[in-house]
């Protein structure tokens, strides 16, 4: 979302003296909206509009970080509404909180819990990714502990959460050199939690009363130097953090720079499972950070999984790698499905295997990520692939029959691939829902 | 500062479908908006939640599942019963005995269960067939007619079967759902060809072919979100409130069905499962989804009251 060629023209010295090479400004100004020329060309361009223009290309969202090392956080440089349209860019932080009112101990036991809440999908590690030290204790001295003992004991950056800057400061002392992110600052205590951020360099939580209040104090927080923000309009409720959410990404892709930054939300209230339901609105809907009181994996594994999802480049189909799974512990008898390597398409596959409750391989062909008709279509699934997979991947020494399932269509496939590659080759189904069906009717090794 | 709040002008609607006869009567659709967005625009009616009834004892459901329906699997019409106790806002009965592989009910055993569920419950009647498209266009035919004037809504009406079912639909007064898989040229194309027959587009449901999360959910979001956008932006061929069927496809993977004792890893297993069913559900709500098809009872409780939060008004 770039400035038009017009907005361009309005900054331009409006001469025709032809020296950035176009024949007119407007026609250099319409070079740049459509990102052909650069500012620079022009040599008698003012330096008030120099700021001008140069704000007007940076991106809508600014980056920011949390954290050092290997578990450093980036969020922003979101550009679009809807993932469809492009993709969203850095997945949502999603941070567990840990109390200071508990003790040592029990701070060091809950953060073990929190650095075991990560699992494997699709061949990567997807985790946590912040600890959110809460000072419900009111004091500065436990809440600097809690800090120190929740530090030691994770690799995760954290977020301190207190709005006494006293507290703040005692924290900062004993973590502050891993840039955790401080959460923060509000209209009581701006002034003092800026200088903090600033002091240790660290990303800094604004939070406003509504969107008014919170755009007022970014603007003063930047006015005090300080850059690396994180935006809370302070609604709590689903209903209100959905509509603000909406807007300060909107705002942000128009360019209204005091919300031009990520975003942090939390869930509350009293039942577990609504909050999980309310941190599924916020990864779908623009939260840069979701924080959560739970760390049951039963809780965390379908959030990591839905901002897995939601994350996706759509542009990009997820492929999982060529070779031969097992579904359950298949032995010499069962049976071997080929399919393609498109995500999507083998997952469909495999759960309807693992449906059938055959204990099976599935060879999944290297298609580049497309699915069945269309990789066949684009002759990246061939009898040729097929016969290859069977040779090079030592199926033929797991299974003592000769015997393949191929999806019903590229039934046409079948002719071809028994001649390569010896073995008897079964059309299976076309849908993969059938499996279990055709399983139970037509296999036996 | 005063922000100036950011709203869409938008040109067009979702169409509102009536299911169902009074005084049970469920509406949806009719959005004139992005969902829950109260600010922006209306939200005449809140996403609409049924419960599965199956025709035949299910095999394959875990017994976190099965110990909820304890004692009416085999009786379809007090299994409808059940739903409508645990509040379940449409019954949604699968014809699965119909299958060639199960017990290849013929169409008339089929329309006659249809009639016995139906005069259990007083809330609207989804009828899913077994989804052997041949064999679903048979069933839902002689289904419309025993079910004649409830205003239900039959389906799966596909590219192949569409042409018998839409007919039944429109002779015996139903609504019909148009299913597609995954595209949603196909989806904007098949509702076409049914509003050609002269169906009225307000008694079409669309049916994207939803997956669960984990398991090509984002295929189906952003579909759902680009029918939203296209209805709202006046493509009166995609201003239909869409189903999502997510009990078949959450209830088959392994994050439902293994136990806690099978996944450690993963917590609880009915916590997890009902996790796994609500958040797909959560998602797809935000992506557009008027219609919701759930298993599990507590599901269907959480997911409506979450729903009930987000239809809280949040205009500035």
């Amino acid at each position: 979302m770039g400035l038009t060629g017009l907005e361009i023209f309005k900054q331009l010295p409006k001469t025709n003296c032809k020296d950035c090479g176009h024949p007119t400004c407007l026609a250099f100004a319409m070079a740049m909206a459509a990102g052909k020329a650069s500012l620079d060309q022009c040599p008698h361009v003012s330096e008030a509009a120099k700021e001008a223009l140069g704000a007007a290309s940076a991106p809508p969202m600014a980056l920011v970080k949390i954290g050092t090392g290997e578990k450093e956080l980036q969020l922003g440089n979101e550009t679009v509404l809807f993932r469809h349209d492009k993709r969203f860019e850095n997945p949502t932080g999603i941070a567990i909180t840990v109390s200071d009112a508990a003790s040592e101990e029990e701070i060091a036991a809950r953060v073990a819990q929190i650095n075991k809440l990560s699992f494997e999908r699709v061949g990567q590690i997807h985790h946590v990714n912040l600890v959110a030290v809460v000072n419900d204790s009111g004091s500065a001295d436990k809440f600097a502990t809690a800090a120190k003992v929740a530090a030691a004991n994770t690799q995760y950056p954290l977020i301190l959460v207190t709005d006494d800057a006293a507290a703040m400061e005692k924290a900062l002392e004993a973590v502050g050199n891993q840039k955790p992110l401080l959460c923060g600052a509000s209209a009581g205590n701006y002034e003092a939690m800026t200088a903090l951020a600033k002091k240790y360099d660290a990303p800094l939580v604004v939070r406003g009363a509504d969107l008014n209040e919170l755009a007022e104090l970014v603007e003063k927080v930047v006015a005090q130097g300080h850059k690396k923000l994180i935006l809370d309009s302070g609604a709590r409720e689903v209903h209100r953090v959905l509509a603000d959410q909406t807007q300060l990404r909107r705002q942000a892709l128009k360019r209204f720079r005091p919300f031009g930054y990520p975003t942090i939300t939390f869930v509350t209230g009293e039942d577990p499972v609504q909050a999980v339901l309310d941190a599924a609105v916020y990864i779908c809907k623009y939260a840069g950070i979701v924080v959560l009181p739970s760390a049951d994996p039963a809780d965390i594994l379908p959030l990591i999984t839905l901002r897995l999802n939601i994350y996706t480049d759509p542009q990009k189909p997820i492929a999982v790698e060529p070779k031969v799974y097992e579904i359950g512990t298949p032995g010499p008898n069962a049976p071997v499905f080929v399919t393609t390597n498109f995500s999507l398409t083998y997952f469909c596959v495999a759960g309807d295997v693992e449906a059938s409750r055959v204990p099976s391989y599935i060879i999944a062909v290297d298609t580049d990520g497309l699915s069945v008709l269309t990789a066949w279509a684009a002759g990246k699934l061939t009898s040729e692939k097929i016969a290859d997979m069977l040779k090079n991947t030592g199926i033929a020494d797991k299974v003592s029959h000769r015997k393949v399932i191929i999806p019903g269509g590229v039934a046409v496939l079948s002719g071809k691939l028994a001649e390569l590659s010896g073995w008897e080759v079964l059309v299976g189904p076309r849908e993969s829902s059938a499996i279990p069906s055709f399983l139970k009717q037509r296999w036996s090794a | 500062m005063a922000v100036t709040i950011a709203k869409e002008r938008w040109t067009n609607r979702v169409a509102e479908v009536v299911l169902g006869v009074e005084p049970k009567v469920v509406k949806i659709g009719g959005e004139g908006t992005l969902p829950f967005l109260h600010f922006e625009g209306e939200m005449p009616n809140r996403p609409a939640v049924a419960l599965e009834v199956w025709d035949m004892e299910p095999t394959t459901w875990p017994e976190i599942l099965t110990k909820h329906y304890a004692g009416v699997l085999g009786d379809p019409a007090a299994w409808a019963k059940k739903c409508v106790e645990y509040g379940a806002d449409l019954v949604c009965l699968t014809l699965a005995s119909a299958h060639p592989d199960n017990k290849n009910s013929s169409p008339e055993e089929c329309a006659q269960v249809a009639k016995t569920v139906a005069e259990a419950v007083d809330v609207p009647l989804i009828v899913l067939g077994c989804g052997v498209e041949e064999k679903d266009a048979q069933v839902l035919e002689k289904v419309a007619e025993a079910l004649s004037g409830r205003n239900c809504l039959l389906g799966l009406a596909t590219q192949e079967n569409y042409r018998t079912i839409t007919a039944a639909c429109m002779v015996y007064g139903h609504n019909v759902i148009a299913s597609t898989p995954l595209d949603i040229n196909l989806e904007k194309q098949l509702n076409i060809l049914i509003t050609e027959m002269n169906m009225a587009p307000n008694r079409i449901v669309i049916d994207p072919s939803v997956a669960a999360l984990g398991y090509g959910i984002e295929y189906a979001y952003s579909i759902i979100e680009r029918t939203r956008i296209g209805a709202l932006t006046g493509d009166k061929m995609m201003a239909m409130p869409v189903i999502c069927i997510l009990g078949p496809e959450v209830w088959k993977q392994k994050e439902a069905k293994s136990t806690t004792e099978e996944a450690p890893d993963w917590g609880d297993q009915e916590r997890r499962a009902i996790l796994w069913e609500t958040v797909s559900a959560v998602a797809l709500a935000q992506a557009g989804g008027s219609l919701f098809v759930l298993r599990h009872p507590e599901s269907l409780r959480q997911f409506k009251a979450h729903i009930e939060k987000l239809m809280q008004p949040n205009v500035y």
